[in-house]
């Protein structure tokens, strides 16, 4: 747990030590010490809320570069699917996909084929569930960390089915290997990222022991060069080979649409999806069959590595989608999809467990006592939740001082109604 | 262990047909068992619990309270609501049995399963109630 490694990391020069970020992390994981923000790790669920708030750009992702394939012998670009939305209408998707190359890739592989089949998974799956309530997807990795931290009763109503990076990644390798004859480490498949939370999910898997997918480099970083190479791009093979049910991955409800989902409930944006998930946690929500929660608003294409606002990059992705249509979908044979669904899922092999990163204690009395006594130091503390003794809340101050962290002097408004008597 | 065992008593005030506010105590209390470490499937249990009570005093009664009382090996909610009583407690038993006010129903309420799931779900069971009386449901949780 101490070595908890994640994407989303803070650049400590830029960091002026304002209240921005601590506010608006769900999971209370920044503090301030010493003027600057500091992320307890563990509790980090790279939903990059940090990211998108921060005034000073001091929180980022730790990314790959380009310049890593030096370390394989052939290079695949995984394209992620949001960047449908990315560009003008006026520029050919197919080419942008073909630019890939240009940029020194071997291979490019449009990761929206990987939904495509796995639409038809997720929709055998539902035809097959067992317990009532809804089944929760796994698509937003950000999500499935916060369920782990703060909703471990709902971990049981997690599909285990693995996202469109992570099949992309195994069915790019294998066709690789055939293709070329190299083994297996001497491919390098590179996922051109979205998500900060995905990148966290290609170093510490969640029921995989090691993800297929051996970097990852963001969608901002090779956005301008794309489009400075266009010009020039010739295109050397139809990539795009997805159908608009795989496209529609990119964006909340695209998921449900994909299934043709009758009882769904499609939420995006972190605070939206704990108010939900509280909800279902209460049993509120039984009468729905599938859950779909996004970190980000609007969906992955509202990720923070992403170039475009979300809004417009969905308004793309609907007029893309229009034109390509569900034909290559229905062309697509459902028994041999699920066939190579099921075959790549042979490596999901560990439950999700909850993280109890909130745990006061390991012993239950002495979790107690200490709970009784965060209550008496909260009952101190003015609840104005201002975040000048650099936690989120008084709340959390509370536990801080409790778990030896913090001390009641930290808090200045204290000390100043202590001063006045 | 020469401490003496500790139980945390934590306290909800319940408003008469604050449907808005109906989940703000069972969520608390949720969060407080999660802190301390209690087993996901028993939080779970308790929640639900709790989350029934509060609505039942929303739906039913003149205003209340939730109480959880937490020690080291159960937990107890105690629902106690000032109102009209329950005239019939065999009848308020059965599932599907409910005297909700259309305007409750219509907001997805008063289906009739308050009460046979806050028996369900708890270890043990006990209710107090007469016509014109309070009424107190007491639920213990095992840990």
């Amino acid at each position: 747990m101490e070595n908890y490694w994640h994407s989303v990391n803070l650049d400590i020069t830029k960091c002026n030590g304002c209240t921005n970020c601590l506010k608006r992390c769900p999971t209370e994981a920044i503090r301030l010490r010493n003027g600057k923000a500091e992320i307890i790790n563990e509790r980090c669920i790279d939903c990059g809320e940090c990211i998108r708030v921060c005034p000073y750009h001091a929180k980022r992702a730790l990314t790959d570069e380009l310049s890593d394939m030096k370390y394989y012998k052939y290079n695949v670009a995984l394209v992620s699917i949001p960047i449908y939305g990315q560009f003008h209408l006026n520029k050919e998707i197919n080419k942008i996909f073909n630019s890939f190359y240009n940029l020194g890739f071997d291979e490019v592989y449009d990761v929206a084929k990987a939904a495509d089949y796995l639409s038809i998974a997720l929709k055998d799956r539902l035809e097959n569930k067992e317990q009532d309530g809804p089944l929760i997807s796994t698509l937003c990795p950000a999500i499935i960390r916060l369920i782990q931290i703060r909703f471990p009763s709902l971990i049981d109503r997690i599909i285990k089915l693995e996202t469109p990076m992570e099949i992309a990644a195994r069915l790019a390798k294998r066709e690789a290997m055939e293709k070329t004859g190299l083994s297996m480490d001497e491919i390098g498949t590179f996922y051109i990222t979205e998500c900060p939370a995905k990148i966290t999910s290609i170093k510490n898997p969640v029921g995989i022991r090691k993800s297929y997918v051996d970097r990852a480099i963001s969608i901002e970083s090779v956005y301008s060069k794309i489009l400075k190479l266009y010009p020039d791009v010739e295109i050397r093979k139809q990539i795009q080979n997805s159908s608009s049910i795989g496209i529609g991955w990119a964006k909340a409800n695209g998921q449900s649409y994909s299934i043709k989902a009758k009882n769904y409930l499609a939420v995006d944006g972190v605070e939206n999806v704990i108010e939900v998930l509280e909800g279902m946690e209460l049993g509120k929500l039984n009468d729905v069959d599938f859950f779909e929660g996004y970190a980000c608003v609007n969906g992955c294409i509202g990720g923070p590595l992403t170039m475009e606002n979300s809004f417009i990059a969905k308004a793309r992705i609907r007029r893309i989608s229009e034109e390509i249509g569900e034909s290559q979908f229905e062309a697509i044979d459902k028994a041999k999809a699920l066939e190579i669904i099921n075959l790549e899922m042979k490596d999901w092999i560990d439950d999700i467990k909850p993280k109890n990163v909130m745990k006061l204690d390991s012993d239950i009395r002495v979790a107690i006592n200490k709970m009784d006594m965060i209550e008496q130091i909260y009952k101190q503390l003015p609840g104005i939740d201002c975040g000048t003794c650099g936690a989120p809340s008084c709340r959390a101050l509370a536990e801080d001082i409790v778990r030896g962290e913090a001390s009641i002097d930290d808090c200045i408004i204290r000390k100043g109604q202590e001063a006045k008597k | 262990m020469a401490e003496t065992e500790k139980t945390i008593k934590l306290e909800y005030e319940v408003g008469k047909e604050e449907f808005s506010k109906a989940g703000i105590a069972s969520s608390n209390i949720k969060k407080v068992l999660n802190q301390i470490g209690i087993d996901s499937t028993i939080v779970r249990r308790v929640a639900i619990a709790a989350y029934e009570s509060e609505i039942n005093i929303v739906i039913h009664s003149e205003g209340g309270k939730i109480i959880a009382e937490i020690s080291h090996d159960r937990i107890i909610i105690v629902a106690h609501d000032k109102g009209k009583g329950i005239e019939n407690i065999e009848n308020a038993m059965t599932k599907g049995f409910s005297t909700a006010s259309n305007e409750a129903r219509e907001m997805g309420f008063g289906a009739g399963m308050g009460l046979p799931n806050m028996k369900r779900t708890s270890d043990q069971f006990s209710i107090e109630s007469s016509k014109g009386s309070d009424t107190i449901v007491e639920m213990i949780f095992n840990i």
